[in-house]
């Protein structure tokens, strides 16, 4: 008998998914076929193309706009709080109900591990609709001053690293807050929102609440600037927030940014090296790097670099590549062939530049975008890879002598997302989350989320916050928050 | 045979103080200086560990991963019976099973060791011979180590003059807790010492010791004391192997063998009733520790009633329809 | 018999660092009263002004927004109390600059320095009121507190020289962040004896940094400004705001978009000027034994 243990491919099934052909825009509690041209949305681990979706013009987004005015001003806006609360609770059960097809046709067009589809993106979908739902009806207790009031129709565009979750998180407050949506998802990843749209009407929700028009930058810009919207909520690079910045300025529109992050991860010698290895892994491995807040920075004691290095390497190369609907994958696919060109590129002037690229043997599938976990170690913070969000499977190690040296590399970025330590001295914890410049900092921890929690960033990562009682403020008139 | 007992006498009987391998020599040259050096190893996080369990609880493992999976867990069992009814007529029951698990099955593997009372040892031995099958046998005053150490040490010698291929011994868990680790390690070396040819097991008894950190502690000091196995549990206490403790006692016995070179064996007992359980504490075994040690020798598994999952499972599997209780032998 | 005497003129200089600076570009302007009468030249404040400006307003940053809230509490209720030793001073300044009655002029500042005193009792209430604990659904304990955002320019009021100049102001200060004020152009005296003050007061250098000038010219450099973390555009010149919020998005600034038209200054402000300068930090820690 061999010794080895070989996991036989455990796949979960695709039978649940029913992906049609083409897809039109979600319109006005209909699809409808959009003016420009359909683009193809492709499953990244195979480059098979799943399906064909409407591209949403100036018009098309005019249309969207136009029925969830007429929604907001008829219906949603003058509904009663507590029967706007019952059908946000009808989309978090349906969510529920059908959350395998969800994670499956999420891994299928975004890439992600079926593990994290099925445990991370869509429970938490589902617990941001249950968490705003109760909201609905008391909001006057929210804190955010007297009689708080919707803004109107909120104009949200969201990324492909998260599809379903960022949608949870952009629709569930807004709708919660009695605002009427048109939605842009990201072109790579259109389709569990076109799903979401399904259920919106399952769950009989008025037409014109929710409206979803696909497209690429061009749509998504059509929404932004669109003029009967009263609230631009974005999610993505902080060069396009910086664009959309620019679009909505001198305009009466509310505007709330999530844009990158290059998260310092601080790792003390008194950490619990086990768990801070995993918290590593976690921080920059999860979902491929694809996230605003991965900790893409190691700052590690340099008392403790080797050891954690040993142990880190150890770790990655017990990490599986590979079919993102394993159920055993922990490394999925790169989500575009343009990300993967970046993150390569990225990788390569690392190396250029003279840090230590260390990979594991891995072998990639042949078909499909991939890209390995990669440490690079011996970063200088003057390296582009040090500063540069990567927004793949890619660590830089940098190293510390004392707290104040590891606080002023921590700050030393134009970001201010996330941060992680990792220590046993509680009042060292405080200390160094205090001085840190970041929204979220995660001590002996990393890369956790709630709906009760507040996500947003510090600098250049954006302002305003999604979740908790903060997130409401970010929907609300002249809400002081 | 019976040992006559002096309880004045065991200073004399304690052989000078063994040292722990390199690079540890000096870790146990003083109370101070072993205290400050097992308070030194890194904490553990009780919520890291248990996500880190929990992912690893999520693993498929399907088909032919399962069958393999199966029949390892079998190879590993330490088939157990620590009653106050224990009998001959019980003893040799098992000895049967621990040989023959599926009657129906040739093909299915002999388990590692029975797992008795020291008296009853022999019956064991005489059952398992040449089976290659080992006589595990607990002593030191199984289950709460409260006894002399002259006490324990006379149970282990007679375990193992009784035929005990293997002895499970408990820590001093009272000692432990109040912070005499040196007392503990001294005890450890006394037993291996007592144990001869004997395969040492040291039980921690984590669910007294409760707190991750102890377990990390508690397995170093087993590893440094000379122990071939550090072993989670008595099964007589409440939690007994749970996925976290396992999981720290993993990466004890994978650092140890990093700095020292020795290759410690985990033995988590208590708990672990179905095939389910046994796999995720496979997975553990293999991603945490490493595919060294997935085998008996390194890893074992203490357990009454697994084994009739295990073979259930196996059954389905072969038939590809579902067996049931009776289609597997009681003890 | 009271225009015997010949004044003395005076040339008011900038504040910035703790110090009183003439501009660098050397340039001063004519301040007149609503009538047209000459009350003072002030210094102009030049783009190299609100540089050294924000050098100092981030030179002071740390230790500010690292004063325990009690400590910023006490020292903003101090300016309070040597505001009202100035009292009649402003009342002169305001109505001058402004053309009020003397009793409207004492009533506006009457109300800035109350409003000193509403902030200085903002500052130890606002983690409680902002801040809190989330009910996160795992074994973790999960707090949110409100933060400094940093360094923020305020383009202040034209009109309201000194109730409208402290209402922007003071919430700033109160928050945690270090400011650098570009003044009313026409009406710079009430800001210019607010630094005096500020100066007499235990307000620290660099905390606030008042640069009087024409925010028209300064206000594209501080929206710019890489080291600039928000920016209040309510004073700026008409028609420039779109452009300055546009500068101010390369940096993706906290912006304060300017009111249609200038509030009533004396209405309660709430948390509306608090909020915008203000952070959330959110801290995860496991629970675990």
């Amino acid at each position: 008998m061999t010794r080895l243990f070989e996991y036989a491919p455990a796949p979960e099934s695709r039978s649940i998914v029913d992906v049609a052909p083409s897809y039109g825009l979600f319109v006005d509690g209909e699809f409808v076929d959009g003016s420009g041209a359909p683009f193809k949305t492709i499953n990244p681990a195979t480059e098979e193309v799943l399906s064909e979706v409407a591209t949403g013009t100036a018009e098309d987004v005019d249309r969207a706009v136009r029925a969830a005015r007429r929604a907001f001003t008829r219906l949603w806006g003058p509904m009663r709080p507590a029967d706007r609360g019952k059908y946000l609770f009808r989309i978090a059960r349906l969510l529920q109900e059908r959350a395998r097809e969800f994670a499956v046709l999420e891994s299928l067009d975004n890439g992600k591990p079926i593990r994290e589809s099925r445990d991370v993106d869509v429970p938490l979908a589902a617990a941001h609709f249950l968490y705003h739902a109760g909201w609905a009806d008391k909001l006057d207790w929210a804190g955010l001053g007297p009689g708080p009031k919707p803004l109107g129709v909120a104009g949200q565009v969201i990324p492909w690293n998260f599809p379903l979750l960022m949608l949870a998180w952009k629709v569930a407050p807004a709708l919660a807050t009695g605002n009427t949506v048109v939605l842009k998802p990201a072109e790579t990843t259109p389709l569990t929102a076109l799903l979401f749209a399904e259920v919106c009407r399952q769950a009989d929700l008025p037409p014109g609440v929710v409206n979803i028009v696909t497209g690429a930058g061009d749509t998504g810009r059509a929404v932004v600037g669109h003029a009967d919207v009263d609230k631009v909520a974005f999610t993505g690079s902080t060069e396009v927030g910086r664009s959309i910045a620019r679009a909505v300025a001198g305009t009466r529109k509310k505007l709330t940014l999530e844009l990158g992050g290059k998260a310092a991860n601080i790792v003390f010698d008194d950490a619990p090296i086990d768990q801070a290895v995993e918290g590593i892994v976690q921080g920059i491995f999860f979902n491929q790097g694809h996230v605003c807040c991965a900790g893409s920075r190691l700052l590690v004691q340099e008392n403790v670099h080797d050891e954690v290095i040993a142990s880190l390497q150890r770790r990655i190369g017990t990490l599986r590549l590979g079919d993102p609907l394993d159920k055993n994958t922990d490394i999925g696919a790169i989500n575009s062939h343009l990300q993967l060109e970046r993150i390569r590129q990225l990788a390569d002037i690392g190396e250029a530049e003279g840090a230590n690229r260390w990979q594991p043997a891995c072998d990639l599938p042949e078909r499909g975008f991939w890209f390995p976990p990669t440490v690079f170690t011996d970063v200088s913070p003057a390296h582009r890879i040090a500063r540069d969000e990567v927004f793949g499977p890619v660590l830089s190690v940098l190293t510390f002598r004392t707290p104040d040296e590891a606080v002023a590399k921590a700050n030393n970025t134009t970001y201010g997302l996330s941060a992680g330590i990792w220590t046993e001295k509680g009042s060292r914890i405080l200390a160094i989350a205090d001085r840190l410049r970041a929204g979220v900092v995660w001590a002996n921890c990393f890369n956790e989320f709630d709906p009760t929690s507040p996500f947003g960033g510090y600098k250049q990562s954006g302002y305003g916050r999604e979740g908790g009682r903060h997130g409401l403020a970010a929907y609300l008139k002249g809400a002081t928050e | 045979m019976t040992h006559a007992l002096d309880p004045d006498a065991p200073a004399a009987e304690i052989p000078p103080r063994r040292e722990p391998l390199a690079p540890y020599r000096d870790v146990t040259r003083s109370d101070a200086a072993f205290r400050a050096y097992l308070h030194g190893l890194p904490g553990v996080d009780q919520v890291g560990a248990e996500a880190r369990t929990a992912v690893l609880g999520t693993r498929s493992i399907k088909t032919t991963a399962k069958a393999w999976a199966i029949d390892t867990a079998i190879a590993m069992v330490d088939l157990t019976t620590l009653e106050g009814a224990d009998t001959p007529g019980k003893v040799r029951s098992l000895a049967a099973k621990a040989r023959r698990p599926d009657p129906t099955d040739p093909s299915c593997p002999p388990v590692a060791a029975v797992c008795v009372y020291g008296d009853l040892a022999g019956v064991a031995e005489a059952a398992l011979a040449g089976t290659g099958i080992s006589v595990a046998a607990v002593a030191t005053a199984f289950p709460s180590g409260r006894a002399s150490r002259a006490v324990k040490l006379a149970d282990v010698r007679d375990a193992v003059a009784n035929g005990a291929d293997e002895i499970d011994m408990v820590i001093d868990r009272g000692a432990f807790l109040a912070g005499r680790y040196l007392d503990v390690y001294d005890e450890i070396v006394a037993v291996k010492e007592a144990c001869g040819d004997a395969h040492l097991k040291v039980i921690l008894e984590t669910g007294e010791l409760v707190t991750l950190d102890n377990v990390r502690r508690a397995s170093w000091l087993a590893m440094l004391a000379g122990g071939d196995f550090i072993k989670t549990s008595t099964g007589k206490i409440s939690p007994a192997a749970t996925l976290p403790v396992c999981l720290v006692m993993l990466e004890a016995v994978r650092d140890f063998r990093a700095a020292t070179g020795r290759q410690v064996g985990v033995k988590p007992a208590g708990g672990i009733r179905t095939t389910k359980d046994a796999i995720r504490h496979l997975v553990l075994v293999n991603e945490v520790a490493g595919p060294d040690w997935l085998s008996p020798d390194r890893f074992r598994l203490g357990a009454s009633s697994l084994l009739g999952d295990l073979l259930l499972q196996r059954q389905k599997l072969r038939t590809g329809h579902y067996s049931g209780p009776d289609h597997v032998s009681v003890d | 018999m009271s225009t015997d005497r010949l004044a003395v003129r005076k040339t008011y200089k900038l504040y910035v660092n703790g110090a009183f600076p003439r501009s660098e570009s050397g340039r001063i302007y004519e301040v007149t009263d609503a009538k047209g009468a000459f009350l003072a030249n002030a210094a102009w404040a030049s783009r190299k002004d609100a540089r050294d400006a924000v050098v100092a307003a981030r030179a002071a940053s740390a230790k500010w927004s690292g004063a325990t809230a009690y400590n910023r509490g006490q020292v903003l209720y101090r300016v309070a109390e040597v505001m009202e030793g100035r009292h009649a001073q402003f009342c002169d300044e305001v109505a001058a600059g402004e053309g009020l009655s003397s009793s409207k002029a004492r009533a506006a500042v009457d109300a800035a320095i109350d409003r000193w005193v509403w902030y200085a009792g903002w500052t130890d209430k606002l983690g409680a009121v902002l801040g809190g604990s989330n009910p996160v659904a795992g074994p973790y304990f999960d707090f949110s507190v409100p933060e400094p955002t940093g360094v923020v320019a305020i383009l202040a009021p034209q009109r309201s020289s000194l109730l409208g100049l402290v209402s922007v102001l003071a919430p700033v200060l109160a928050g945690g962040s270090t400011a650098v004020v570009v003044t009313s152009k026409a009406r710079p005296l009430p800001a210019v004896t607010l630094g005096e003050v500020l100066a007499t007061s235990d307000v620290p250098g660099g905390v606030v940094n008042v640069l009087t000038g024409d925010a028209g010219e300064i206000g594209p450099w501080l929206a710019e400004h890489d080291d600039v973390d928000g920016i209040d555009l309510t004073g700026a010149p008409a028609g420039q705001a779109m452009e300055l919020e546009r500068l101010a998005a390369g940096g993706i600034k906290r912006v304060v978009r300017p009111p249609a038209e200038e509030p009533d200054w004396s209405a309660d402000p709430g948390l509306s000027r608090l909020t915008p300068f203000l952070e959330t930090k959110t801290v995860w820690h496991p629970m675990g034994l």
